[in-house]
């Protein structure tokens, strides 16, 4: 019998495996690795620590995205893994990897500007490229939308609608 | 006592703080969700849902927070659902009704101005656990307050009805701003301990912000001088029994109900 804590040789291994195929539910493109709120795992005293960070503070998906992390942990042979979640540093968009912005703007989510947050503690709209035909000229529809992530945007060019993942 | 330890100097006052802010952010987000399905387009619909989520989850971490200061094994369903009128310390503004859109957006706009100023001073509060909520909250307050503002403005500068109904909002509701800023004991304890600001200080940056934004929405400022307050200290409205019958009626119910 495996005793509580341990995790075991290459333990560490398994469980960046494990974690790097958990994928955000609403944006399913994107694992939570790309998303930037998988902030780290690590091995201490023995056992598999995870930790996440939530995108905006009522996100519905966090406690479906524990649930999914813990799950992944358990079928890696980890089920004492432990999961946590942690408000500081605050998410950014900026922890959106490269890859995570190329894969959104793939999915037809265009990806949110860098610097986050600087236009909008401006107070102004970003101008953002049409995600389906790199139209430069676009109109913001509404500041929310359907996930608390995103705003919704439509194209001038090709007349699409799109959402933007918006900056915090 | 300088080195008592932050664990236990002033908890009866953080505790105080983390229910009113708290239940504030709880009651707002309960109103707005009375719009999911009924907003006047599917847009606001969204919008009005978002914001009321974003309020639920800093609600959430600030009652866990309170029920963990507390030590008495209540968590966060636990405050929200089995507490009674008297122990809720929303501030009045909250509670008052959705009436019309208008209404909506002029307690919305009042409420993110002093939301923002509020959380942006808490990101410096001495406790930790406060200043990490707030460094969450202060990146979504700055969207609610663009949000309710532009509708502000578009309103407010729109057509005679519009700019009437929004006028008369306003004029209403501004009895309820008073408490937005009152200190007592508990607020000059927590600002000399540099865990949260004296909600006085709040004011002059709240009537600034106030002043430009009417301005530009064509909007008289009222003048009225008569202020009411008391929600801090759990002298609620009416409403608040209906609000609170609505929202605990399942928990209350079914007390051990999981999802």
């Amino acid at each position: 019998m495996a005793t509580a804590t341990t995790a075991g040789a290459g333990a560490l291994e398994r469980a960046q495996a494990a974690m790097a195929q958990v994928r955000d539910p609403e944006i399913p493109a994107l694992t939570i690795a790309e998303l930037g709120i998988l902030r780290e795992v690590a091995e201490r005293d023995g056992g598999i620590v995870v930790t996440l960070t939530p995108t905006y503070s009522g996100c519905p998906a966090t406690a479906a995205i524990e649930i999914e992390a813990q799950t992944a942990l358990a079928r890696a042979g980890l089920p004492d893994a432990q999961v946590r979640t942690v408000l500081s540093p605050a998410w950014t968009t900026d922890w959106i990897t490269e890859e995570g912005r190329r894969k959104l703007t793939e999915a037809g989510i265009a990806p949110p500007q860098k610097a986050a947050g600087k236009a909008a503690l401006l107070g102004l709209d970003p101008e953002i490229a049409c995600p389906h035909c790199g139209h430069a000229e676009t109109e913001k529809l509404s500041e929310f939308g359907a996930t608390a992530c995103k705003a919704l945007y439509r194209c001038l060019g090709c007349r699409e609608p799109f959402e933007y993942f918006k900056c915090i | 006592m300088a080195d008592t330890d932050l664990a236990d100097r002033l908890k009866a006052e953080r505790i105080a703080l983390a229910l009113r802010l708290g239940d504030t952010s709880l009651i707002l987000a309960q109103r707005l969700s009375a719009w999911c399905g009924h907003a006047p387009e599917l847009e606001l619909d969204l919008a009005l849902s978002n914001v009321a989520l974003d309020l639920l989850g800093e609600a959430r971490m600030l009652l866990t927070y309170a029920g963990e200061l507390e030590g008495k094994g209540r968590d966060e369903d636990r405050l929200a659902y089995f507490r009674n009128t008297p122990e809720f310390r929303n501030v009045l503004l909250v509670e008052q009704p959705n009436e019309d859109f208008a209404v909506t957006i002029v307690r919305q706009f009042l409420f993110d101005a002093w939301h923002l100023e509020l959380a942006t001073a808490l990101t410096g509060s001495a406790d930790p656990r406060l200043a990490e909520i707030a460094a969450k909250t202060v990146k979504e307050a700055r969207y609610h307050r663009k949000f309710s503002t532009d509708w502000m403005i578009r309103l407010g500068d729109g057509t005679a009805e519009s700019h009437d109904r929004v006028q008369a909002a306003l004029d209403d509701l501004w009895i309820y701003t008073g408490e937005l800023f009152v200190s007592d004991a508990t607020d000059a304890a927590l600002a000399a301990a540099g865990i949260a600001p004296d909600p006085a200080s709040l004011e002059t940056p709240w009537q600034g912000f106030m002043d430009a934004a009417l301005a530009e929405a064509t909007l008289a400022k009222p003048q009225g001088a008569y202020m009411q307050a008391g929600g801090r200290d759990g002298h609620h409205s009416e409403h608040l029994d209906y609000i609170l019958a609505e929202m605990q009626v399942l928990a209350r119910a079914h007390p051990d109900a999981r999802w």
